[in-house]
C-alpha cells in the first residue's frame, strides 16, 4: 500500500525506488532565542517504521512537525517524498496531501461529523466526489474499527475512539507517510491498546511511519529503527534491541531507567 | 499526640457553635428580606397612587401615541437590521484584518476599531445626518441607508472584536489538523475556523443586535419626514403634546421591551446550548 511514486508528482521529478520518504539534513530550529533542534540528520526509507523516543523538551515534536512544515525550519532541509519542503517554490499543500499526521489531542473537527471529518479534506483538497470520498471514508472507519460510529460527533467518542478517527481521518488521503506525535498520551491506559492495534496493522500492512512515542513496548515490537533524541540532538539510533535494549551512551539509559520505572509510568500496554 | 488526635480534639472543643459560617448566612439572608419588607411597605403607604395611575398610565395619552407605535416599532426594526448588515459585513473584514499576517491591515483595522470604540455614536449620527451632506454636498436619497450607514459603521468595530475573539478561540490544532492535511490557509479558514467561531460568537452577536436596536434611538436627532420615524423620535414627539408626558415614554419603553427581551432570551439560550458542546 506503500506508494511512494504519489509524491514525485509533488516534486516534479522522479525518485528511484530506493529513495528515501524522507531525508532530514543539518536541520536546526530555534524559537526567538531558544535553539530547539540542533542539527538533525535523518533518513526513513520507504516501509520503515521509526520510532523517536527522548524526554520532555528534547524536540521531539519540532522534528516532527518540521517534516510537514507546521513549523519553518531555521536552518538545513527537508526533503519529503523527493521534495524539498523547506525550498519556498515548493508547493506544501500538495506535499502535505501525501503526509498524514496524528496529533496527541486528536483534533478532530468538532462541528463536523466522524464521517465528515474524514471526507472534507478529501472533497475539497483532492475535489473527490461525495461518493467517492464517502467510500474512501468509510473503508478506512471500518479499517480502525469504527464503521458504526459514522454518523456521530467527535464529541460523542472516547478518547481512544477519537483518535481511532484520526487515523482514518488522515489514511482517507491515502498517505505515502504517516506522523505520529505521541498518539496515546493523552489516552486513558485502558484505551491506549485499541489504538497501538491499528498502529501495528498500519505498520504490518506497510505503511511508512514516523512515530513520536513514550510506549517502549510498541517501539521494541514494531519499529525497525529506535531514534533517541536529547536536547535538539540525535543521541543514538539504532534497532529496538540495541537502542531499548542495549543503549551505547548514557543519557539513553538514564531516560529509559526513568521510562521503564513503573513507580514514574505504567508498563507500556498492548 | 498524632495529627489525626489533635484535629480531632479541636473540633471537639469548637466544632459546633452557634456561629459557624452555615449560621451567620442564614442569620444574614434574614435580615435582607426583612429590609426589603420595610421599604416596600413605607412605599406603599406614602405614595399617591392615584397620581402614579395618571402618570404612568393616561387613557387619553395611550389613545394617542398607539396608532403611530406599529410603523415606529418597523422602522426601529428596519434600521437595526440595515445597520447589522453593513456592521456585520465590515466587521468581518476588519476582523480578517486584524488577524492579517500583512503589518498594514491590522495597523489600519486596529486605528479604525479604536477610532469609532472610542467616541459616541450619536457624533456619527449628526455626521451623516448633518455634516457630511453639507461638507460633501451628497444627498442620502435613502433614510435607511443614511442611518445604515452611520450605526452600522460604529457597529463594525464592536462586532470586529466580537469575531476577532471567536475565531483566535478556535483551538490552533484545528488549523494544524487541517493544514495537515494540505488543505489551503483559505479553505481552512472558511471551512474548519468559521464554523466554529460562528458557533462561539451566536450569543455576543445576537447581544450586539440587542445594543444597535436601543442605539436606533440616536436617530431622533435627525430630521425625519414623520413616516420614517422610529420608537424614540415619536416618544419625543409625543412629549410636547398636551395629552403626552410620562405614559407616551412607557409606551414606547415597553415596545422596545417586546422587541429586546426575547432577543437576550436567545442569548442566554445560545449560550446555554454552545457552552454545552466542548471544541474537540
Ligand atoms: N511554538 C513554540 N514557541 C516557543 N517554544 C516552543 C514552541 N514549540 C516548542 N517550543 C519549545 O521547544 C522545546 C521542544 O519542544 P517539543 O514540543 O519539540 O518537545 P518534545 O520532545 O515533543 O516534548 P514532549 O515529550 O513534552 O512533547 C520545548 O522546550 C518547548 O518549550
Ligand atoms: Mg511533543
Amino acid at each position: 500500500m506503500t506508494t511512494t511514486t504519489a509524491g514525485t508528482s509533488a516534486a516534479d521529478a522522479p525518485a528511484a525506488s530506493t529513495a528515501p520518504v524522507v531525508a532530514i539534513s543539518g536541520l536546526h530550529k530555534s524559537f526567538g532565542p531558544r535553539h530547539v533542534l540542533r542539527g538533525i540528520d535523518l533518513e526513513v526509507a520507504a516501509g520503515e517504521v521509526v520510532c523517536v523516543i527522548g524526554p520532555s523538551g528534547s524536540g521531539k515534536s519540532t522534528l516532527l512537525r518540521c517534516v510537514n512544515l507546521l513549523e519553518q525550519p531555521t536552518e538545513g532541509t527537508v526533503h519529503v517524498l523527493g521534495a524539498e519542503v523547506t525550498d519556498p517554490d515548493v508547493d506544501i499543500d500538495l506535499v502535505r496531501t501525501h503526509v498524514g499526521m496524528v496529533f496527541q489531542q486528536f483534533n478532530l473537527f468538532g462541528h463536523l461529523s466522524v464521517l465528515e471529518n474524514c471526507t472534507l479534506a478529501q472533497r475539497t483538497v483532492l475535489r473527490r466526489s461525495r461518493a467517492e470520498a464517502e467510500e474512501v471514508a468509510r473503508r478506512n472507519l471500518a479499517l480502525v474499527g469504527l464503521a458504526d460510529r459514522a454518523g456521530s460527533t467527535p464529541g460523542q467518542l472516547s478518547g481512544g475512539q477519537q483518535q481511532r478517527v484520526a487515523i482514518a481521518r488522515a489514511l482517507s488521503m491515502d498517505p505515502a507517510l504517516m506522523l505520529f506525535d505521541e498518539p496515546t498520551s493523552a489516552l486513558d491506559p485502558e484505551l491506549v491498546g485499541d489504538v497501538l492495534t491499528v498502529m501495528r496493522d498500519l505498520a504490518e500492512a506497510g505503511m511508512t511511519m514516523v512515530v513520536v512515542t513514550h510506549e517502549m513496548a510498541f517501539a521494541r515490537e514494531v519499529a525497525d529503527r529506535v531514534v533517541f533524541m536529547d536536547e535538539g540532538v540525535v543521541v543514538e539510533q539504532g534497532t529496538p534491541d540495541q537502542v531499548i535494549g542495549a543503549p551505547a551512551h548514557e543519557r539513553t539509559r538514564s531516560f529509559l531507567a526513568r521510562v521503564l520505572d513503573p513507580t514514574h509510568r505504567h508498563p507500556a500496554a498492548g | 499526640m498524632t495529627t489525626t488526635q489533635a484535629a480531632a480534639a479541636a473540633l471537639a472543643t469548637a466544632g459546633r457553635t452557634r456561629t459557624s459560617p452555615r449560621r451567620r448566612a442564614q442569620v444574614s439572608r434574614g435580615v435582607q428580606y426583612g429590609a426589603l419588607l420595610v421599604v416596600v411597605v413605607v412605599v406603599a403607604a406614602t405614595a399617591d397612587w392615584g397620581r402614579v395611575g395618571a402618570a404612568f398610565a393616561d387613557p387619553a395619552a395611550v389613545r394617542a401615541i398607539a396608532p403611530l407605535l406599529p410603523r415606529a416599532a418597523l422602522n426601529t426594526v428596519i434600521y437595526t437590521v440595515a445597520a447589522f448588515a453593513v456592521g456585520l459585513g465590515l466587521g468581518l473584514v476588519l476582523a480578517l484584518m486584524t488577524l492579517s499576517g500583512v503589518r498594514v491591515w491590522r495597523v489600519l483595522a486596529t486605528a479604525y476599531v479604536e477610532f469609532f470604540r472610542g467616541i459616541p455614536a450619536l457624533l456619527v449620527v449628526l455626521a451623516f445626518g448633518y455634516a457630511i451632506p453639507t461638507a460633501f454636498e451628497v444627498r442620502f436619497d435613502s433614510v435607511v441607508l443614511q442611518i445604515a450607514l452611520a450605526l452600522g459603521l460604529v457597529s463594525a468595530a464592536y462586532i470586529a472584536e466580537t469575531l476577532r475573539a471567536g475565531i483566535q478561540a478556535v483551538p490552533r490544532g484545528q488549523v494544524e489538523a487541517a493544514r495537515s492535511l494540505g488543505m489551503s490557509p483559505t479553505a481552512t479558514m472558511l471551512r474548519v475556523v468559521v464554523p466554529q467561531a460562528f458557533r462561539i460568537v451566536l450569543p455576543p452577536l445576537t447581544n450586539e443586535v440587542v445594543l444597535l436596536l436601543k442605539d436606533t434611538s440616536l436617530v431622533f436627532a435627525l430630521g425625519l419626514a414623520t413616516s420614517d420615524y422610529e420608537l424614540t423620535k415619536v416618544g419625543r414627539n409625543a412629549l410636547s403634546d398636551p395629552d403626552g408626558g410620562l405614559t407616551s415614554i412607557v409606551a414606547v419603553g415597553l415596545v422596545y421591551l417586546v422587541l429586546t427581551i426575547p432577543l437576550s432570551t436567545l442569548t442566554r439560550r445560545l449560550e446555554r446550548t454552545t457552552g454545552h458542546r466542548g471544541h474537540v
